[in-house]
């Protein structure tokens, strides 16, 4: 600017770069940062495949692509995936807007696939069957609801810590169906086949997934107005943001905990109950297949928002897809998926860094005038 | 001037995102002088020394130091170059003592001795004329105890270049006079004593210079001898600023709130509230002065329905029908049910007035969102209020839709005070509201609290500037550790006379007041910054 030029010839060290809080940043910016990033962790994921196994990268970005969009049945997949990935996210969703940290999504949604299967197991056949979906439904919500209320009540009553709580729930959630399985399999295989032909749900337009998809799609939208045009809502997002506040203007703060995590862990019983009826038809420790963790990253990288959910989903499920269909068609481990989908969530969370914050390099101005 | 240059900043500009926080700033300390830093909240005072501390990096300009371009890095480059700051916010070990936390980072080179430590730190409080146990222990001590250490912990570092930010914020005037004796003997003994203030009348009493900013703009500097109130003022704010606050006498007053005897005990077995008794009659502004930490907010939460009380009695006289409610052990909901017009500006208004993230209008549902039956909130008249509101207050903002945490501190308490206000509320409580506004919101605040005060509310007012307590209420009550130690008539009370009631000034209640701020490390609340700044006072200068 117009700074005076100093006169001193040993001008001291100024540091190489400093970091800025950017001021708000218009949105096509932000996005087009994100893009970048994007773009940056698939150049950076050819170039290990490269590294790795000798293979042009334009090759690994078409079995990517074609890992989920390759056939008709991919298609499909694809689709069923992402619906019960969101609806575990959804279900996750009112707690973390609460700042209450529910890790347990994965012992919900089992409790809830345990419900739905134990339904099928003791009372197939011998009820109607539109009575037996409809309990299998109704169990799966209380068992995933009561899974997610405990922690509640304990943080609302002595505020122990959630993480810790829903975290060793899933621990619980995994070992009562592997005693179930025990129970159920006289052969001691633990093995439960499928138990078809009983308590199926409806297929629509001929096509199984078409319900799944259905009720998560109302699910969404149905959270996006609870979120935000509800009373409830309204109380979920000033308990997060300040439980002073709440207590200020009279909210009860353990009624809201209790409440909200009713909800959470319904709708994590009710992935339950689409994962085992409309689906596996069985259950193994292995029913939720981690999707309780990963919806977590669904919920975080869309900040919340149930619309912007359907797209982070999408992502996730995308990457899972494509890098195991990348590592079929090079003769890669498994762990090959993992590697990509790492490298990528990297770049995409790593990024709100510079939409967040610039970096200011030692100006070449500010030297020339020493 | 004849004295050299201690310390010359030049062309200093800094921004914070979108807000320049300086700009161009230039500004010379000579040595064995007091130089004071004066501008309203925001100005960009503190930021401009954290800069010279090592705290900030500036975006451009120079800084010199006896006339050597520096560059200053980290707090150790400032301390390398004899610079030290004392913070508002202390930064000390409470379970260590004075000493150690004095010798605390500093590496001897010849070998740690402790004697020898202790040796230079009575040195240094000899010199100065500190009073200071050094085997005392943090938690033991009170706020202007640790300022001492804070102060001795700098010299002990060999600074040549003291900067203090808002000093007496946290002092009673009588400690607030010790520690200026104690600057002006660092001053004689050759040291610059840079301190960041809005006080006027420290300014004066004090200092040899002053530098005004504005905006993050240095206005000028001038001799203090050459000053006066309505010129700094004028500085400070751009614009000639009346400094008076009108009282009108209370129209017929009635009994409205009344306390009695009540009690609370925090987490460790601390008397919180010892037997505090009060009435707040209508149409009358009760002033509350003490400490920070003395027990204010629990007094004004447990009127609100947020503490829990171990006896006593709060009871509400209904104007309409005559009646009294019992308002001790009941929510907020409930006594907002049972049809008190109670409203409450606390001293957190991000933390728990209002919701930082949430934009103006949902923080205007916080008090109405329950109304009607619907599963749905409603957003249109909580939206016609904050458009109202924004409007009849000057709010700053770019729409009802900007979070409240975007706005300055000045607006985001007009939006609180406005809410609060627009319950047509009985009795009001408020809690320092006029910290980290400037002086023209300031004002607009004490207008809106005699405004009420004409419409027959009861108003509460914690505040921590005497002289504004002095000028504004009609009665001011004192309160030490939990205790009320008097009330005195603000028409006539006397400065130093509230002084001595908020110290208690007895010892054994001191030691009180040691253990209570144990409890205050846990949850530490936020006291410092206290604004307001315009002083009537008669006497000028106090040298």
């Amino acid at each position: 600017m117009n700074s005076t030029p100093v006169q001193n010839t040993s001008k001291p060290r100024e540091p190489l770069f400093h970091i800025v809080k950017r001021p708000t940043i218009p949105l096509w910016k932000s996005w087009l940062i994100r893009a970048v990033a994007i773009l940056a962790a698939f150049l950076v994921c050819g170039i290990i495949t490269f590294l790795l196994v000798k293979r042009n990268p334009l090759d690994m970005y078409i079995a990517m692509f074609r890992g989920s969009f390759g056939s008709s049945r991919k298609i499909w997949k694809l689709v069923k995936d992402i619906a019960i990935l969101l609806c575990i996210s959804l279900a996750v969703t009112p707690a973390f807007r609460m700042k209450f940290w529910n890790i347990g999504a994965e012992g919900q949604v089992l409790v809830g696939c345990l419900a739905t299967t134990a339904c099928l197991f003791y009372l197939g056949g011998k009820v109607p069957d539109w009575c037996l979906i409809l309990l299998m439904l109704v169990t799966a919500l209380i068992a995933g609801a009561a899974w997610g209320v405990i922690p509640a009540l304990f943080k609302a009553k002595w505020k122990t810590n959630e993480t810790l709580f829903t975290l060793m729930m899933n621990y619980v959630a995994t070992y009562l169906v592997a005693f179930f399985l025990l129970t159920w399999t006289p052969d001691g295989s633990s093995t439960l086949g499928r138990i078809e032909g009983v308590g199926m749900l409806p297929v629509l337009f001929g096509n199984a997934y078409v319900l799944i998809i259905l009720v998560v799609a109302i699910l969404t939208i149905a959270m996006y107005v609870y979120l935000n045009y509800t009373k409830h809502g309204y109380e979920i997002s000033v308990v997060g943001e300040s439980e002073n506040t709440a207590r200020y203007i009279g909210i009860s703060v353990p009624k809201v905990i209790i409440r909200t995590m009713l909800v959470s862990g319904a709708l994590c019983g009710l992935a339950g109950f689409l994962i085992v009826g409309g689906l596996d038809r069985t259950i193994t420790t292995e029913s939720a297949g981690g999707q309780g963790f990963t919806a977590i990253m669904v919920s975080w990288l869309a900040k919340f928002d149930p619309l912007v959910m359907i797209l982070t989903s999408f992502l996730l499920i995308f990457l899972d897809q494509g890098a195991a269909q990348v590592a079929q068609d090079f003769n890669m481990s498994d762990a090959f998926p993992s590697i990509i989908t790492g490298i990528i969530l990297f770049f995409i969370i790593g990024c709100e860094f510079f939409i967040n914050y610039k970096v200011v390099f030692r100006s070449a101005k500010k030297e020339g005038q020493a | 001037m004849s004295k050299p240059i201690a310390l010359e900043m030049k062309n200093i500009s800094k921004s914070f995102g979108s807000i320049q926080a300086n700009k161009n700033v230039s500004l010379e300390v000579y040595h064995g002088e007091i130089l004071a830093i004066l501008g309203e909240n925001g100005c960009g005072k503190t930021t401009l020394m954290n800069m010279i501390a090592g705290i900030y990096f500036p975006d451009e300009g120079q800084v010199l130091v006896d006339g050597k371009e520096v560059v200053i890095a980290s707090p150790k480059d400032a301390f390398a170059h004899k610079i030290g700051m004392i913070h508002q916010h202390f930064k000390l070990v409470d379970v260590f003592t004075a000493t150690e936390n004095i010798i605390l980072g500093v590496k001897e080179q010849a070998g740690y001795s402790r004697a020898e430590a202790e040796a230079r730190v009575r040195e240094i409080t000899e010199r100065y004329g500190f009073h200071m146990d050094p085997h005392k222990k943090i938690y033991e001590m009170s706020v202007s105890e640790k300022q001492t250490v804070e102060i001795i912990k700098v010299l002990y570092r060999n600074a040549d270049i003291l900067i203090l930010d808002e000093p007496t914020a946290v002092l009673t005037p009588q400690e607030t006079d010790v520690l200026f004796d104690v600057l002006r003997r660092m001053r004689d003994d050759g040291k610059s004593v840079i301190i960041i203030t809005h006080k006027l009348h420290e300014v004066l009493a004090l200092t040899d210079r002053v530098a005004v900013l504005r905006r993050g703009e240095h206005i000028g500097t001038v001799n203090t001898a050459e000053a006066d109130e309505s010129m700094l003022t004028e500085m400070m704010v751009g614009k000639k600023v009346s400094l008076n606050i009108a009282r009108s006498e209370p129209q017929d007053p009635c009994d409205r709130l009344t306390v009695s005897h009540i009690s609370c005990t925090g987490y460790e077995g601390v008397k919180l509230l010892d037997d505090v008794s009060f009435t707040a009659k209508s149409g009358e502004i009760l002033g509350i002065a003490g400490i920070a930490g003395s027990g204010q907010r629990e007094l004004l939460e447990s009127i609100a329905g947020l503490q829990h009380l171990d006896s006593g009695e709060i009871t509400y006289l209904d104007p309409k029908t005559g009646e009294t409610v019992n308002l001790r052990d009941k929510t907020p909901l409930q006594i907002r049910e049972l049809g008190v017009r109670l409203s409450f500006v606390p001293e957190d208004r991000l933390g728990m007035g209002l919701v930082g993230n949430m934009d103006i209008v949902d923080n205007m549902m916080l008090r109405s969102y329950r109304k009607g039956h619907s599963v749905f909130v409603d957003r249109k008249r909580p939206r016609d209020l904050a458009e109202r509101i924004v409007e009849s207050l000057e709010v700053v903002t770019p729409g009802v839709t900007t979070p409240v945490r975007r706005l300055s501190g000045g607006n985001v308490q007009k939006v609180l005070v406005g809410r609060e206000i627009a319950a047509s509320p009985k009795v009001l409580m408020v809690a320092y509201p006029v910290r980290g506004l400037d002086i023209n919101s300031s004002y607009a605040i004490y207008n809106l609290l005699n405004k009420q005060k004409e419409a027959g509310t009861a108003i509460i007012f914690v505040g921590e500037d005497l002289d504004v307590l002095i000028e504004l209420c009609d009665r001011i009550m004192v309160i030490n550790s939990g205790r009320i130690t008097g009330i005195v008539d603000g028409r006539t009370a006397v400065k130093e006379e509230i002084g001595l009631l908020m110290t208690g000034s007895i010892r054994k209640k001191g030691k009180k007041k040691a253990q209570k701020r144990v409890k205050g490390v846990r949850k530490p609340k936020p006291r410092n910054r206290p604004k307001n700044r315009k002083k009537r006072r008669k006497g000028g200068a106090r040298r």
